[in-house]
């Protein structure tokens, strides 16, 4: 780029690029948001955010262990009863950065059964305190759907300040 | 790779990048991607027939109102997770059927969650052609 005219704005306008591009690819957050552990906080992989929260939330990469990405990405096309294929550069894309922040905290290391966020031993622990019969109300109607009563899960933000659980 | 190579390279990095970014976000009016159907089809589309193929379940748990809403001009919710979903309608969301891409990826995905297979190209031109037809 033969912009040599104004060297020192150089800065600024890269600056504001960065930012627009930022802003523009919809970063999200995904933190670890739990109440003792420091909060670790990843801007979100375009592709991930464009691929794996069309049908659901974009889930916080650090609430499960690589193994279950893995796992949870080799098996796609069969994805909790809904076809989630995707094309072979995209899924080795989400892969490797699903791969590098997948959750390392101990109590994440457990592959869970059905390399479910759900099923891991920290989130049944967490919310113990839920009845059955709340899980299943419409506005709920699946663990899954943190949303529901995390309103600010899309940003990572799981405290327990926040919570709101719909009638 | 080195600073130096870098900058060797950049050139050609970016023109690569740049032509496939072009390729990716080519986009269709949803008028051709019809046409495109059709012609595959060899058979005009029918929006009646449409709207039928969209409201029925094909013998399984679902149709694509379930997700999609039986008028499309609307809202949908999908039927597992509950996520809000934007009209499929075109005359309401432009930004539908405008990605060529986007568009097979959800017919081959959607189509084998509601009728254990992929859609014809006829099939994919009566829905098209229905939600075409649809006013705000
Ligand atoms: C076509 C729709 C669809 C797409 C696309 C999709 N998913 Fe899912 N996913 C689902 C459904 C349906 C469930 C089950 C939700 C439930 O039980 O309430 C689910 C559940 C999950 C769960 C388990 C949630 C829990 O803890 O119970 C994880 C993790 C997950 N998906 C990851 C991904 C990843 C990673 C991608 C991107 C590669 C992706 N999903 C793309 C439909 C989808
Ligand atoms: C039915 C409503 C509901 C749903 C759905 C739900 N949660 Fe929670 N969540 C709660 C409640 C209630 C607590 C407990 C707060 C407390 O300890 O007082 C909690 C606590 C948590 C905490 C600990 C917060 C803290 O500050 O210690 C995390 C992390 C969390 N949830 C993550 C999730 C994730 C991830 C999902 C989706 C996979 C989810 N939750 C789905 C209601 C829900
Ligand atoms: C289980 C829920 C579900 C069902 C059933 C379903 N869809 Fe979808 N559909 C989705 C989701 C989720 C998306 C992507 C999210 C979005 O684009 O808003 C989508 C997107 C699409 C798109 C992409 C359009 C575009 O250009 O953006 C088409 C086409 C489509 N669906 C057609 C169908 C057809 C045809 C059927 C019936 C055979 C069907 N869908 C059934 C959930 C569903």
């Amino acid at each position: 780029m033969p912009n040599i005219s104004h060297p020192s704005s150089r800065p600024v306008v890269a600056l504001l690029h960065l930012l627009g591009l930022l802003a523009g690819l919809g970063m999200g957050i995904a933190a670890w948001a739990d109440g003792e552990q420091q909060t670790r906080q990843v801007p979100l992989l375009p592709a991930y955010q464009q691929e794996c929260a069309a049908c659901h939330m974009a889930y916080p990469p650090a609430y499960l262990p690589a193994e279950s990405w893995r796992r949870l990405m080799h098996t796609l096309p069969t994805h909790f009863g809904s076809d989630a294929s995707l094309d072979t550069a995209t899924a080795a894309a989400v892969s490797d950065w699903l791969g590098s922040h997948a959750g390392t905290y101990k109590r994440v290391r457990e592959a869970p059964p059905e390399n479910r966020i759900t099923r891991t031993r920290w989130f049944i622990k967490k919310h113990d305190e839920v009845p059955a019969a709340t899980w299943a109300r419409p506005a709920i109607k699946s663990a899954a759907n943190c949303s529901a009563c995390h309103p600010q899960a899309e940003k990572g933000d799981f405290n327990e300040h926040r919570i709101r659980i719909p009638r | 790779m080195t600073r130096k190579s870098l900058f060797k390279h950049l050139p050609t990095t970016l023109f690569v990048a740049s032509t496939s970014l072009a390729a990716v976000v080519h986009a269709a009016a949803p008028t051709e991607l019809l046409a495109g159907y059709s012609g595959q089809a060899q058979a005009p589309s029918s929006a009646t027939r449409g709207q039928q193929f969209f409201t029925g379940t094909h013998g399984g748990d679902w149709s694509c109102s379930s997700c999609h809403g039986a008028v499309p001009t609307g809202g949908g919710k999908h039927a597992s997770t509950g996520k809000p979903i934007t009209a499929l309608a075109p005359a309401v969301n432009p930004e539908r059927f405008t990605d060529p891409a986007k568009v097979e990826k959800w017919f081959r995905r959607n189509c084998k969650d509601v009728l254990t297979r992929e859609c014809t190209a006829a099939e994919k031109a009566d829905v098209l052609a229905w939600l075409l037809s649809l006013k705000p």
